[in-house]
């Protein structure tokens, strides 16, 4: 019992990891039905701009809450200027390609940044200085540690976020309407190739975040951490139904549960395994995913 | 039409700008303080690359090149006169016969490489079979590699059965594996298809890593035994082992025609056709009596047989193998293959696979830089160059990529 | 009625989809006021002089000017703000966007929340139907409700020449005589410019004062509205007589 909730503690500070990462991809592909590959390597860099933010500014003498704060602050600022950078050399240009054409650029573009990240940050193992929050409490029985409460605070306060912006303002108004009739939303007067960066931007301010509470939880980054999980995020973003924001944090949810808990009571080597499974068992069986709209490609 | 050159020299500062401020954060801020030199010096040297090719661009928008149009013209013609006058056979000879002397011409370095680009032609012609022809994205295609690779080597170690008794049964193996894995992907969309065939190339490399009782894990397969031949010796035939590189050339180009022929065959068949029109336009194929699940399934099953033959062969050359070797990159990097030489067409992944593997062992001394230079290239091809490097004829659009 | 300057103004327009040339030397003159209907059979190329007008589609050659300024060439996106407002064939409502948020998008690029509420009740009353259903998505409506929702949305951006494309199409009588009433009382009321185009020729021609007739990409004939009706090429042609 106290093992379960254990598990469960620990899988929703996964799940939570996963639906940030999962909200880039599937507002992505909500916009220009494009798998962004090179958005696992955005929540890389994020988990290496948090190591590096964090570094100095602990050297520099900053309270650890500062430092927390200010680096998530800026490291989702990079990384939003990197994928808007990424969108504007690599997509826009093929906007009017066949979508294999975007696919593969996306993919370039994916070992582009892995490889890039190596280049300039080594190929080893980055520890994160997780000395600066320590200890925990108990809850029933399982060990709930502060890391875990920042972690959960912070990706709820930004889904939270999100779900205002998305569903309660006139630019998330402009990025659905894109989302579902590009022509139409131009003669609105809607520019849509703006929205369409906002949108990577925002997709990727989140994957940053992802990024650095990854590195505080596991205590280390490394530069191909991105591949595993963007699959894995993918895949839950396929799972609540690809295009739907509240699906996504659903399936990422559900897929970081699954995850903890098949590591926990089936076996810990083939974890990776099951979110694999859970993708195709989806797709094969319910395309839609479980919030899914009409995704077959009848939008007029 | 021509953008202003004030906005293109505008855009590139833009775009200068905000490279730095990408790159200096991950260059220079260090705990022991900030620093600006390494990353300036970088900076330096992509904005004055960036600058020169712009500015080359410009005088080519600006017509500063045409003189050389008319004597590259004239080249490019005087050119196809000489080689269309050499009949194809012709031409296939000379190659035949350039690959049948390069080894008694070259020494072992290029022997190694050489076996190296043939493997990767065999699976670079065996994934065209799926991307190319039948329009099927596939990013798991090096797990039949895999699989070819883990039959041999455990009918080897554990059976002793020879490398050309095992080559149909990988084949065979690797088919199978294509069915599995093509049966629950048929009926999804394009770009589903590509993150389940990840997802299933990850499966099978997890499953090899960690099913220790069967593959012994990462630690490998050791003690795979290389081809056998009977060779005329003495007046009698003996046995012999292939082990020496000129010879499992030999055995690696064998295969590497028979494959050829064998995806040049099917190009020009009926089935060939049939997976050219899934590819064009599922809806009209399936109208005109085409049973488009079947051909899918097909397509994966071959495309996965010559994955398996060129696994066998590798574990047979290595006389080793891990799941190392079958990584999503290498798959990753058998699609650059054949989207760089021009998806559906022969000559284009052949080409290829050379410029590939070959290029980057010339440039030894910048291994680190070459998935990166490979990354970025992939993307500007899809800019520049988006049907490869030497296009097939007959390309059209495939049906999902309308709107 | 002299008419000064016209409102919109194509100067030999040629658009093409690719290689193949869809419109080609089309020139028409709209003046403030005025409704005028540009009918034609299916394929003529009417919504394509529209989607050039609006930018969505760029013309190969020719020139469209509007309010005084050369248009052709710019982002589409850049019209409504300066009035210029199209409710495009086959209405195209958000469909997963609730009827007001269907109608705040109208007004995007708009800031004054005061004038927003205003054109927005004003739709509501043009349209009560819509106001029981603000909440619900565009995509659950009836057809006539959606062709409703699209003409409040381009209300709401306040435009100065509205494009209208087949307003009538799929609709039932009933519903197309209260549309063509409201189109009347937009032109009347608000001195709103508008441009209609119809494959009801009949209809389209008894509410407008001029017209054009596109045939396979040309303008064949121009004339008076009232003259294009008693055209007997026309009523053999369009009128089905």
């Amino acid at each position: 019992m106290e093992f379960l909730l254990q598990q469960l503690v620990n899988g929703i500070t996964l799940g939570g990891v996963y639906a940030l990462v999962a909200l880039g991809y599937t507002m992505v592909y909500g916009i220009i039905q494009l798998i962004n590959f090179a958005h696992g390597e955005i929540y890389a860099a994020g988990g290496y701009m948090g190591v590096i933010l964090i570094s100095w500014l602990f050297s520099q003498g900053f309270p650890p809450a500062v430092c927390l704060g200010a680096a998530l602050v800026l490291a989702m600022g990079y990384c939003a200027m990197l994928a808007m950078a990424v969108e504007k050399v690599a997509y826009k240009p093929l906007r009017q390609s066949s979508r294999l054409s975007v696919l593969l650029s996306a993919l370039g573009m994916s070992i582009f940044l892995q490889n890039g990240l190596m280049l300039t940050q080594g190929v080893y193992d980055r520890a994160y200085p997780t000395e600066m929050v320590q200890g925990g409490f108990e809850f029933g029985g399982a060990v709930v540690s502060w890391m875990q409460v920042i972690i959960v605070g912070v990706t709820v306060l930004l889904l939270v976020a999100l779900n205002l912006l998305v569903f309660k303002t006139r630019i998330g108004k402009a990025m659905r309407a894109t989302a579902q009739d590009k022509t139409m939303s131009a003669l609105v007067g809607i520019n849509s190739n703006r929205i369409i960066s906002l949108t990577f931007a925002i997709g990727a301010g989140l994957a940053a975040a992802a990024g650095i509470m990854v590195g505080l939880y596991y205590g280390s980054v490394r530069y191909d951490m991105g591949f595993v999980p963007g699959v894995k995020a993918f895949s839950a973003a396929v799972l609540g139904g690809i295009g739907n924001i509240t699906g996504a944090m659903l399936g990422g949810l559900i897929i970081g549960m699954i995850e903890v808990l098949a590591a926990g009571y089936i076996s810990s080597e083939y974890k990776d395994v099951f979110a694999f499974v859970i993708l195709i068992a989806v797709l094969y069986f319910m395309p839609t995913g479980i919030m899914g709209e009409n995704v077959d490609d009848t939008r007029v | 039409m021509t953008i202003r050159a004030s906005k293109l020299w505008l855009g590139y500062g833009l775009a200068m700008v905000w490279f730095y401020f990408l790159l200096w954060p991950l260059m220079g801020i260090k705990p022991e303080g900030l620093e600006f030199q390494t990353s300036l010096a970088v900076w330096g040297k992509v904005a004055a690359a960036s600058a020169v090719l712009l500015a080359l661009y410009q005088l080519k928008q600006g017509g500063a090149f045409r003189f050389l149009e008319k004597p590259a013209q004239a080249g490019a013609e005087a050119l196809a006169a000489v080689t269309g006058r050499v009949p194809t056979w012709l031409a296939l000879c000379v190659v035949a016969g350039a690959a049948v002397a390069f080894p008694f011409l070259t020494e072992r370095y290029a022997h190694d490489v050489a076996i190296s680009v043939l493997v990767y032609i065999i699976l670079g012609l065996g994934l065209n079979v799926v991307v190319g022809l039948a329009g099927l994205l596939d990013l798991g295609y090096i797990a039949f590699f895999g699989v070819g690779a883990y039959t041999y080597a455990l009918m080897s170690v554990h059976f002793g059965l020879s490398f050309w008794l095992c080559l149909p049964i990988s084949g065979c193996f690797a088919a199978i594996a294509g069915c599995i894995i093509g049966y629950p992907t048929l009926r999804m969309r394009g770009d589903y298809l590509a993150i389940v065939t990840l997802g299933f190339g990850e499966i099978v490399r997890i499953v090899i890593n960690n099913w220790m009782s069967l593959t012994n894990g990462p630690n490998g397969i050791l003690g795979i035994k290389a081809p056998g031949a009977y060779w005329f010796n003495k007046g009698s035939f003996e046995h012999i082992w292939l082990n020496n590189l000129e010879q499992l050339y030999f055995v690696i180009l064998g295969l590497a025609v028979f494959t050829i022929v064998a995806v040049y065959r099917l190009n020009y068949s009926r089935i060939g056709r049939a997976f050219e029109a899934v590819r064009e336009d599922q809806t009209a194929a399936e109208l005109m009596g085409v049973n488009t699940l079947r051909l899918k399934l097909l397509a994966y099953a071959l495309g996965a047989v010559f994955g398996g033959l060129a696994g066998t062969f590798f574990a047979a050359r290595m006389k080793f193998v891990s799941p190392e070797s079958f990584t999503f990159i290498e798959s990753a990097m058998v699609l650059a293959m054949v989207v760089l030489g021009g998806m559906g067409s022969i000559p284009g992944v052949i080409l290829g696979s050379l410029a590939l593997i070959a290029l980057p062992e010339v440039f030894r001394g910048f291994e680190l830089y070459r998935m990166f230079v490979f990354g970025g290239v992939m993307a500007v091809m899809m800019l520049f160059r988006p049907r490869g490097l030497w296009p097939a004829k007959r390309m059209g659009v495939r049906s999902e990529e309308k709107d | 009625m002299t008419k000064a300057t016209p409102i919109l103004e194509l100067k030999n327009v040629t658009s093409a989809y690719g290689r193949i040339k869809a419109i080609s030397e089309v020139s028409l003159k709209v003046y403030p006021g005025e409704v005028v209907s540009i009918i034609g059979a299916n394929g003529a190329g009417k919504s394509t002089t529209l989607m050039s007008i609006c930018g969505v589609l760029k013309p190969v050659s020719g020139e469209v000017w509007y309010d005084g300024a050369r248009i052709d060439g710019l982002a589409a996106d850049l019209l409504p703000s300066r009035g210029l407002c199209q409710v495009p064939e086959g209405r195209r409502i958000f469909p997963r966007l609730t009827v007001e948020e269907n109608l705040d998008m109208g007004a995007f690029f708009r800031t004054d929340k005061d004038g927003m509420e205003h054109d927005k009740n004003r739709v509501f009353q043009m349209f009560p139907i819509l106001l029981e259903r603000r909440k619900q998505h565009g995509g659950t409506l009836s057809g006539g409700e959606q062709q409703m929702l699209a003409m409040g949305r381009a209300l709401m951006s306040r435009p100065k020449l509205l494009l209208l494309d087949e307003p009538s199409l799929g609709l039932a009588p009933l519903i197309v005589q209260q549309i063509f009433r409201i189109i009347q009382e937009i032109n009347e009321v608000d001195g709103v410019t508008v441009v209609l185009v119809e494959q009801n020729a009949n209809l389209a021609l008894k509410s407008s004062s001029r017209g054009y007739v596109l045939e396979t990409g040309n303008v064949v004939m121009e004339d008076d509205a009232q003259a294009l009706l008693a055209n007997p090429a026309i009523r053999a042609a369009y009128l089905g007589e």
